[in-house]
């Protein structure tokens, strides 16, 4: 391979890919596009996780082991009480000095507490699993332009692990895997008609003034996902949509819920379309009348969601920022909406149009990279394929970026500006990698081998200059080379 | 089934923090009158609900409009008197004090004027300083020390912001440079590492040199002086639960009163807590808004004690992107709404005192008949702050710090 060529290869793996590891560049070859399109028609599912829980059951098995811990907890308690009353009478009446109610109460509280924390919660170790899966996707694919896209697109259909822990892996692997590839609208079919979504964004009880429920239980409507999905997740905000528009939609996905894990062991969990909760008769959303009877409606209203104009230019735009520059040429930009317009939002073909477009491939590198894109990066450099999901949760936690938890529904930032000032922070935690490989990984052939010397003279002056191999590695990890793409 | 009460973890609450401190000499006018002004500005993100926090219990609409869900003076608990009309969440027993003695007021029916109701475009107007969302990279506070810093008051080696957190927050951005601090809890790289990747970073990315040496004369200062780890348990993914919030509030406020105390330390700072967005069962008497301002609280007397002599020169401003609905909704919380309060706090305030233009709660009276209407701009509230506590000059406010402000008017008389 040229000089060039290799270069290309490298800029093609930052910038799309996962970041070079050992193979890889040899991998991308000369066409570099040509790479980057073939991997999209590999499988994006996930063998590994044919153990894992679906999203359901994972919520179905934290639902129970809290019931469980609910029940533990009153048992102890009231065991507790019954100690204490007994213990009273016994003591002679001199010396008595009977145990104030906050004693008691204190006594029985803690009890109940010990009783709880027995019970283990079965949530954290599946989020683990699930965080361990996706990780090492990332570090098994031979380029990883399929996996960013996975990973945008969770990032643009976000919900918190803070909220719903159980089911924030297998949703991404339901709702976005699945689809990340396919049609937008199918995505964002799949992600708002999504239980964790549901949850997240807080439509479960959500209920028209009109509805049966409503009216028996004097309770209404929530407006958070209805305004959610037309301000981040399709339209964008300030596109034309009205307060009316919101609530009108709002009615529209009442009803949008799912079966209370409690009451049935089989199903709970899963999502349905509850009709005593939805507001009767039709709405009017974006100057449009829905007329339909049941979830059809919100069904009907996100499917011209996902053709509206402003829908195309609004997800080409969070594209090519995410994956070409802060500021992406317009040009970019008109070309991935256009495709997304042409082929009724096809995402494989819009992925085509943005790595088949001459923008999308100048430089200079300037794009930081997020915390996650950068540990993956230099994970890969050292060609480690397995990785302590406990570790790396932290690690990412620690940078600001913790798996699935993003703060807001408007997922992490994608600018220099959001993470620039946490590079200390990476200075420590590349620091701490180091360390912990300085004894295997040869930062050398790093440079030479993994990046086939693609690498700033700088960059390889100073590591060469480095007084251990664990500061040269750490110079090496902090270089531009690696933060920026 | 439950829902979860969705509090932040100590991660998020440190994602969305962040401080910005001007460098000692930089409120040079008012040393000049034997001051020496401290100004941290506190944003509550995700929208605070106003009402839920101040109950205008004289309000003969109040009761029907929140109906079991309205603060009451002989509520459980009681809330707690400021005036006749209105009452503080019982949550706040410290800011009920320092109103009682003069050291808090509260601004009431407020807002920016953003008027549309996204988080994100709301606070971008909130923290931009501007009128309108997405116009600008940088905040109001970066730019106001910009400007004193070209009129020449600012000690020569320029002012130096810092942020807490690893995502920095708008209102901290600007070209004043800026720091962070984020809790240890690795060991971080040796001083010749650190050294080395800076002569590294001079030769191939100058912004990256920037950031780093920023981050590397914080160190040389000795870090916060003596503050215990927030993140010093493991950070990961613990249930989130209110214990922790609460000491997250005290030790970052905390932590960054410490700085604005120490002599030769900052004078302006900010930073953020997230969890404001209570759609679902928001518990303004007993449940998360309650346990959010009983943190807020907590951090306020964080912020007192840390202070220490300093107390008397400071002023905490806490601000939020807009309000919540004025009604419960459908889930027992409160939607995305318009008015809101602001909290001012700290030994420098001529306090005591609710201010407000009350609207009334009619629906007629209600913005759209849904939101506490705003009748105070809140860039009046932080102009006569900027202006009256720092001295920074009424023409900048207008034109620098809050373009297109020019007809509000800063407010008299909050500093004492």
């Amino acid at each position: 391979m040229s000089n060039s060529a290799k270069a290309e290869a490298v800029l093609a793996l930052h910038r799309f890919g996962m970041g070079p590891r050992p193979g890889s560049i040899a991998a991308v070859g000369s066409d570099p596009r040509g790479a980057l399109i073939a991997e999209l028609d590999r499988p994006l599912a996930l063998a590994a996780a044919d153990g894992l829980p679906n999203s359901a059951k994972a919520y179905r098995t934290v639902a129970d082991a809290n019931a469980r811990r609910a029940a533990r907890a009153k048992q102890a308690q009231q065991q507790a009480r019954k100690q204490q009353t007994a213990a009273t009478p016994a003591m002679s009446e001199d010396q008595i000095q009977a145990p104030t109610q906050n004693q008691e109460k204190d006594a029985a509280e803690k009890a109940a507490k010990q009783a709880a924390d027995a019970v283990p919660d079965p949530g954290r170790p599946i989020y683990l699993q699930e965080a361990k899966l996706r990780m090492e996707a990332a570090l098994a694919a031979e380029i990883g332009f399929a996996e960013r896209l996975v990973w945008f697109w969770s990032n643009h259909f976000c919900i918190s692990a803070n909220k719903i822990q159980s089911m924030s892996g297998a949703y991404e692997r339901e709702a976005v895997r699945a689809h990340a590839l396919g049609r937008f609208v199918d995505l964002l079919l799949a992600a708002e008609g999504h239980p964790a979504m549901l949850f997240y964004l807080d439509n479960l009880n959500s209920m028209g003034a009109n509805s049966i429920a409503g009216i028996n239980r004097s309770a209404g409507l929530n407006e958070n996902i209805a305004r959610e999905i037309m301000e981040l997740h399709t339209l964008g905000v300030r596109t034309g949509y009205t307060q009316d528009d919101v609530i009108s939609f709002a009615n529209v996905l009442t009803g949008w819920t799912l079966v209370p894990p409690g009451a049935d062991p089989q199903h709970g969990g899963e999502f349905v379309f509850n009709p005593r909760l939805h507001e009767p008769g039709g709405q009017t959303v974006l100057g449009k009348r829905y007329e339909q009877e049941d979830d059809e409606q919100g069904r009907a209203v996100l499917r011209d969601l996902a053709a509206h104009p402003a829908t195309a230019t609004h997800v080409a735009t969070k594209l090519a920022r995410h994956f070409v520059a802060d500021e992406p040429p317009p040009i970019l930009i008109e070309q991935i909406a256009k495709r997304f317009r042409d082929t009724e939002g096809d995402l494989k073909q819009v992925a085509v149009a943005m790595v088949s477009s001459d923008e999308a491939w100048r430089g200079p590198p300037t794009k930081l990279k997020r915390p996650t894109e950068w540990g993956i990066g230099m994970i890969r450099a050292t060609g480690i394929t397995v990785i302590d999901p406990g570790r790396y949760a932290a690690g990412l936690e620690l940078l600001g970026e913790a798996l699935w938890r993003p703060s807001a529904p408007k997922g992490y930032p994608d600018d220099e500006a959001s993470w620039i000032d946490g590079i200390g922070r990476r200075l420590d935690v590349a620091n701490n990698f180091a360390e912990r490989i300085s004894g295997t990984v040869d930062p050398q052939v790093i440079i030479e081998d993994v990046f086939a010397s693609e690498i700033a003279p700088e960059v390889k002056q100073a590591v060469g200059r480095a007084e251990t191999r664990q500061q040269a590695l750490a110079l090496l990890f902090m270089s531009s080379d690696f933060q920026r793409r | 089934m439950g829902f979860d009460n969705h509090l932040p973890t100590r991660r998020e609450l440190l994602v969305g923090s962040g401080a910005l401190f001007a460098w000692s000499q930089m409120p040079r006018l008012a040393r000049a009158e034997g001051r020496d002004p401290r100004l941290l500005v506190v944003v509550l993100r995700g929208a605070l609900d106003g009402l839920g926090a101040v109950a205008p219990v004289g309000d003969p609409d109040w009761i029907s409009l929140r109906g079991d869900r309205a603060l009451v003076l002989d509520g459980k608990p009681p809330a707690l008197p400021l005036d006749a009309f209105f009452a503080l969440n019982p949550a706040m027993p410290n800011l009920h004090r320092l109103y009682k003695t003069g050291k808090a007021a509260i601004v009431h029916a407020t807002a920016t004027p953003y008027r549309e109701r996204s988080h994100f475009d709301g606070q971008d107007v909130l923290e931009s300083g501007f009128t309108r969302p997405g116009r600008t990279g940088s905040g109001w506070l970066n730019r106001a020390l910009v400007a004193l810093e070209s009129g020449g008051r600012v000690d020569p080696r320029g002012s130096r912001a810092l942020g807490i957190g690893s995502v920095t927050p708008l209102v901290v951005r600007g070209s004043a440079p800026v720091m962070t601090w984020v809790p240890q809890k690795l060991l971080p790289a040796s001083e010749d590492t650190q050294s080395r990747l800076l002569d590294l970073y001079r030769h191939t990315d100058p912004k990256l040199a920037t950031v780093l040496q920023a981050r590397m004369k914080l160190a040389s200062l000795g870090g916060a002086p003596g503050s215990g780890d927030p993140m010093s348990d493991d950070p990961t993914l613990m249930p989130p639960g209110i214990g922790r919030v609460r000491a997250y509030f005290a030790e970052a406020a905390g932590t960054a009163a410490r700085y604005l105390a120490k002599a030769d330390g900052p004078r302006v700072g900010a930073m953020g807590f997230v969890g404001w967005d209570t759609h679902i069962a928001e518990g303004a008497a007993s449940g998360q808004l309650y346990n959010l301002l009983g943190a807020l609280d907590g951090a306020f007397a964080a912020i007192e004690t840390n202070m220490g002599e300093a107390w008397r020169e400071t002023v905490v401003a806490v601000v939020t992107e807009f309000g919540r609905t004025a009604r419960i909704n459908g889930t027992q919380g409160t939607d995305h709404g318009t008015g809101t309060v602001a909290f001012l706090v700290g030994g420098a305030l001529a306090g005591g005192r609710v201010i407000a233009d009350w609207p009334g709660l009619k629906p007629a009276q209600l913005f759209e008949d849904r939101d506490l209407k705003p009748t105070t701009d809140l860039r009046a509230v932080l102009k006569g702050l900027l202006r009256d506590h720092l001295r920074v000059e009424e023409k900048v406010l207008a034109e620098a710090v809050f373009p297109g402000s020019a007809d509000v008017k800063a407010m008299d008389g909050l500093v004492g």
